[in-house]
């Protein structure tokens, strides 16, 4: 079992959370295709520190940032996801 | 290499057992080599078989971090079926099926296949008329299956629960026949003997940590023990396919899962099929050894660490109680987790990649085990011809930038819930 310290709840429960998708710039409408397939389909997927979003959908609802170690599961952060660049 | 058959059990019995050569050899690498396979699963054993079986392209190695049977083979629940909605993956399956029917023979090894059926249950009108459109799907393609009642299936399973009783009382359920399940190691070995048999040089405790470039062209890879030239590459490295062709620029439409599986101390033959829960996730059947073999849901977060968490493994158990109550008082004998690749549509990525003679064979989500000998069959073709075969025609990288995905559960791009 895991705690995520979330900055509106405090500490919780990991089974509170769904994770949602890795953390990026989300495209501008206008955006080209390929920008937009990208941002769709393509991931990291890093084996180590991955920046994610998370929803905490059985507490305060607020889409989370977290920083979390695909190996290890540790995270080294947890903040609002708030104002994701945009790109085009 | 020695032929297996009942006559060379009998003389080696006579002699102690003293005498067994070694399934597959352990060579030194060469400089150079027509194809190098990344990774030792069961994939990329079946690849380079078919390579040099069908394609006559003997002077093949397969390179493997850790050791043959070590990684995913010898990690998952073991279930043989073919039941796919899409003609893409429809036809792949069915053929990589039709090759478990006669595996054991090709390969002189006992894969253990047993085509002891896969039921998937309904417990909804909803989930009902869903089964009977997978059934038709797939009768269509000349794929068997058939409806079962509850009363046949309280036959056929006596100790599921088919009483009105649990909160998702079952109605009937899908059954494949021709599916089953087979022996994991044995199909890991079995390739690997057989292949190195037909002179692939088989290349353990080797890890690729990059791979030569000219211009657009791969010419070989970077090992822990040195530098191997290569006419043609092919990647089968589920799991860390993502890291892999991240090693040549590729980024993939890939994250990797954890998936829990769990076995039970041995019992008595109780369930002599596959059965699947319908009502939520969660597949048993028994093993040889009497164990039951079970598994359920990813854990729903990006993960490369072969361990899993608590709340999967009480939900997964949770469904196993309400199918079959009798086992409450079992115990478990061990859980362990594996790395999927989870794809952004469920369905297989086999192969060309942007870049010249590398090739990519990935995203196998939670059933790659199944696919082992056609997926090693087409991928030989791909990489044999420079071309697909028509069975991964589908499967394609591209298919995820021209809108061809290959989506069987409709889920759409969410890796985790397909």
């Amino acid at each position: 079992m895991q705690l995520f310290n979330c900055p509106f709840c405090g500490p919780r429960d990991q089974s509170e959370f769904t994770y949602v998708r890795e953390a990026a710039p989300v495209p501008a409408l206008d955006a080209s295709q390929a920008t937009w397939q990208a941002y769709v389909y393509d991931r990291d997927n890093p084996r180590g520190p991955h920046r994610e979003w998370w929803h905490h959908n059985h507490g305060c609802r607020q889409i989370l940032e977290l920083v979390r170690d695909t190996l290890t599961h540790e995270v080294s952060s947890i903040d609002a996801a708030r104002g994701s660049q945009v790109t085009k | 290499m020695m032929k297996y058959s009942v006559f060379s059990l009998i003389k080696q019995a006579l002699n102690g057992h003293q005498g067994w050569p070694m399934a597959w050899r352990n060579p030194e690498p060469k400089k150079h080599y027509d194809v190098i396979i990344v990774g030792g699963g069961g994939h990329g054993l079946a690849t380079a078989f078919y390579l040099a079986k069908n394609h006559g392209i003997k002077n093949v190695a397969v390179v493997e971090k850790g050791w043959i049977g070590g990684g995913n083979t010898g990690r998952n629940t073991t279930i043989v079926r073919s039941n796919y909605m899409p003609d893409e993956n429809a036809h792949f399956y069915e053929w990589s099926l039709k090759l478990w029917h006669q595996l054991s023979e090709e390969l002189n090894y006992n894969v253990m296949f047993s085509p002891r059926g896969v039921l998937n249950l309904a417990h909804t009108e909803g989930q009902r008329d869903a089964l009977f459109r997978r059934g038709n799907r797939m009768r269509l393609n000349g794929i068997d299956c058939e409806w079962l009642t509850r009363e046949e299936i309280a036959r056929a399973v006596p100790h599921l629960d088919c009483s009105d009783t649990p909160r998702f009382p079952i109605i009937g359920g899908l059954i494949q026949r021709r599916g089953g399940t087979a022996r994991h190691d044995a199909v890991a070995w079995g390739f690997a003997r057989a292949a190195s048999n037909l002179g692939v040089d088989i290349i353990q405790n080797c890890e690729v940590q990059g791979f030569v470039r000219e211009g657009n062209r791969i010419v070989g890879v970077e090992t822990s023990t040195g530098r191997l030239s290569a006419g043609r590459v092919g990647i089968a490295v589920a799991g860390n396919s993502g890291r892999v062709a991240g090693m040549a620029g590729l980024k993939l439409p890939i994250e990797t899962h954890v998936l829990q599986a769990f076995v039970s101390e041995p019992l008595k033959p109780i369930i002599d099929t596959v059965v699947t829960y319908g009502a939520g996730h969660f597949y048993v059947s028994q093993s040889d050894k009497g164990e039951l073999v079970m598994g359920g849901d990813l854990d729903f977060y990006p993960s490369y660490g072969q361990k899993g968490n608590l709340p999967i493994v009480e939900e997964a158990i949770t469904a196993g109680l309400q199918m079959f109550p009798i086992l409450s008082r079992v115990r478990m004998l061990r859980q362990w987790g594996g790395v999927m690749d989870m794809s952004m549509d469920g369905s297989p990525i086999i192969s060309k990649t942007p870049i010249d003679n590398l090739y990519l064979n990935a995203g196998w989500c939670y059933g790659g085990f199944k696919a082992t000998p056609g997926s090693g069959w087409v991928f030989a073709h791909t990489i044999a011809n420079d071309a697909p075969h028509a069975f991964n025609q589908g499967h394609t990288l591209e298919r995820f930038a021209n809108g061809k995905v290959i989506d069987d559960k409709g889920a759409g791009p969410t890796p985790q819930w397909h």
